[in-house]
């Protein structure tokens, strides 16, 4: 009833392959992108942002390049830290090296040099899959990290081995550092992850996207019917090094400021960013969003009703939190293996025909 | 089936010889496909029918014998170059791709016409935008040809096997192959089904002029259809010609009745 597609025709191919071919859709997602863009920014305070909002849309975009890898090409990687690092170690010697430069190309610049690390690491996919791919990545985890640790240049010699975010002003407003207002830092991540989510939306629904969709389902009928199957997968592994790139750049530069390897980047971030696209649903951008929400919101949500709600003590109140979480993961993928986007997608499909059962 | 087509030779394989360590699953195997034409391959089961295809498209290389398509010959054939220059096939266990709905799986038919870059994808506009939409009539056409109008926006994973069969072909035909290698078309369908494949495959033999090399273990349909037959058994070619000539070879009778081999 509130989802009804009929009387919604289609007279052109063009109209049929809209991004949001649906109209409830589109205006849907209107609706949420100019909420975000134009009423949030009035109502955050510091802790919203750096608590929520900053997270949120760096670990989105992160997810958002995992899920191009390992939901639409098939390819599992548990890299993500390590790339990650890659984004915000670029960032770090870009913006101490060459304060002027404007941040947003220090941001595409990061995405650029993750992107040439990620095809590197992405070599191997083509003699090795599944699992064993799963390990190879891990090399680059661990190779990445010990590097940005042991190698001084990364953090310009300075004694604590952490780096730490200059402040940067972006078109006369400052956009890192402490003294950077929330809103201008939740903007400014927001204009990033909404022009990759808008991009990454636009390829794969184009031949790159299905290519890598059909190296995932079927590889060998995949390669003869012409998709190069190095091409394509090392394409997934740059385009999906460039998101995490980016996301690394926005992670340590405008939400943490400053960072130490092994903590910021370690492996549990990668496994992080893995449970989201799990949690949120493989292939599925929205699924990205949705997952990446889970995993950050859901922490906050349970902490501030377990601590506030029933006066637990904090130490308490974390040791429950972590338990309830694992129990809610695994509850969430017996219900619905294909994540948050597929629920989504039911209750979509619901909403069609309520009130009525058929 | 009506007179017999006298094209040119459009391919032809050459004392083609293919080992796996000390299996042999062809040996010497020579034969030529005429423009236009249907031609069956084939034989009892391991006969190398289907390695046969694997060699044409590129994806075994034979240690023997050469490839001539389109009047170049070749050692070996790689599968991106086969697939760019006009090969299209279908598989004996259905390779689909399961996440993709019938749409897209047909859409990927087309991947080697399509030129635009990740960047101009990445905006969904102009050139990019034309080149989707042009290819997207293309595979329109395919769809009212197969007639499976109503199972567009379907993921192929959840359709019935026989109409994942027919988008399997229609993913072929996208390609607007000049051959066509079809592995057993008809493999695992009710005879309803059969017929339908069989008026499709020949539909698209008189409509698009395409050439069919198919395998196939129906003997009454290959007898039906196929301008000539080539019969593989245990990796050598033992028998080839007009359906009626096949039907009455000696040893064609053996392979099939499973007298022993000397």
């Amino acid at each position: 009833m509130f989802y009804r597609e009929a009387g919604q025709f289609k007279d052109s191919y063009e109209s049929d392959q809209a991004i949001f071919p649906v109209a409830q859709d589109r205006w849907f997602v209107f609706g949420v992108v100019i909420a975000a863009f134009a009423l949030v920014p009035f109502f955050i305070g510091d802790y919203w942002t750096n608590a929520v909002l900053l997270p949120l849309l760096a670990y989105s975009l992160a997810a958002l390049g995992l899920n191009i890898l390992t939901g639409y090409c098939g390819q599992v990687s548990l890299g993500t830290g390590g790339f990650l690092a890659v984004g915000a170690y670029t960032t770090f010697k870009l913006v101490t090296a060459f304060p002027e430069l404007n941040f947003i190309l220090v941001v595409l610049f990061s995405g650029a040099t993750t992107a040439a690390v990620g095809v590197v690491f992405g070599l191997p996919s083509l003699r090795i899959k599944g699992f064993y791919l799963a390990v190879a990545t891990l090399a680059a985890q661990f190779f990445l990290v010990w590097m940005f640790n042991k190698v001084e240049w990364f953090f310009n010699y300075s004694p604590t081995g952490q780096i730490t975010m200059p402040p940067v002003e972006l078109f006369g407003v400052l956009i890192t550092g402490p003294r950077a207002p929330s809103a201008a830092k939740y903007l400014f991540c927001l204009g990033v992850v909404a022009v990759a989510a808008y991009a990454a939306k636009n390829i794969v629904r184009s031949r790159i996207g299905r290519a890598w969709m059909a190296i995932r389902d079927m590889d060998i009928a995949a390669e003869l019917i012409g998709i190069r199957p190095l091409m394509t997968k090392l394409s997934a592994f740059a385009v999906s090094s460039f998101y995490i790139g980016m996301a690394g750049s926005l992670y340590f530069g405008v939400w943490l400021g400053s960072a130490e390897p092994i903590e910021a980047f370690g492996i549990e971030q990668s496994f992080l960013v893995l449970f989201m696209i799990i949690v949120g649903g493989l292939g599925s951008i929205l699924g990205s969003f949705l997952g990446a929400a889970f995993m950050v919101l859901l922490p906050i949500v349970l902490k501030n009703f377990m601590v506030d709600g029933l006066s637990m003590a904090v130490v308490t109140a974390k040791h429950v939190e972590i338990m309830s979480l694992g129990m809610l993961i695994v509850f969430f993928l017996i219900v619905e293996p294909h994540g948050l986007a597929r629920l989504w997608q039911i209750a979509k499909e619901k909403l069609r025909l309520w009130p009525f059962p058929h | 089936m009506s007179e017999r087509r006298n094209g040119e030779v459009l391919l032809s394989v050459d004392k083609i010889s293919l080992a796996f360590g000390g299996v042999r699953a062809l040996e010497g195997v020579s034969f030529d496909v005429l423009e236009g034409e249907i031609r069956a391959i084939i034989g009892p089961n391991g006969a190398g029918k289907s390695s046969m295809l694997n060699v044409i498209n590129g994806f075994y290389h034979p240690q023997e014998g050469s490839i001539t398509f389109k009047g170049k010959t070749r050692k070996q054939m790689r599968p991106h170059f086969v697939a760019s220059s006009g090969v299209a096939r279908t598989f004996q266990n259905i390779a689909l791709f399961k996440g993709m709905s019938t749409l897209d799986n047909i859409m990927t038919g087309r991947n080697t016409k399509m030129k635009r870059g990740i960047l101009w994808q990445a905006l969904h506009y102009g050139p990019a935008r034309n080149e989707e939409i042009e290819n997207r009539g293309h595979v329109e056409k395919v769809i009212d040809f197969l007639e499976i109008q109503s199972i567009r926006k379907t993921p192929v994973g959840r359709l019935p096997y026989g109409m994942q069969k027919r988008v399997e072909l229609g993913r072929a035909l996208a390609a607007e192959p000049e051959l066509l290698l079809l592995d057993e078309p008809m493999a695992g369908m009710n005879v309803e089904e059969k017929e339908d494949m069989c008026r499709f495959v020949l539909d698209v033999n008189e409509e698009f002029g395409t050439t069919i090399a198919l395998i196939e273990h129906d003997m009454g349909v290959v007898m039906d259809i196929s301008d000539r037959v080539v019969v593989l058994d245990y990796g050598k070619k033992i028998a080839d010609g007009t359906p009626d000539e096949v039907r009455a070879n000696q040893d064609v009778v053996d392979a099939y009745l499973g007298v022993a081999h000397d």
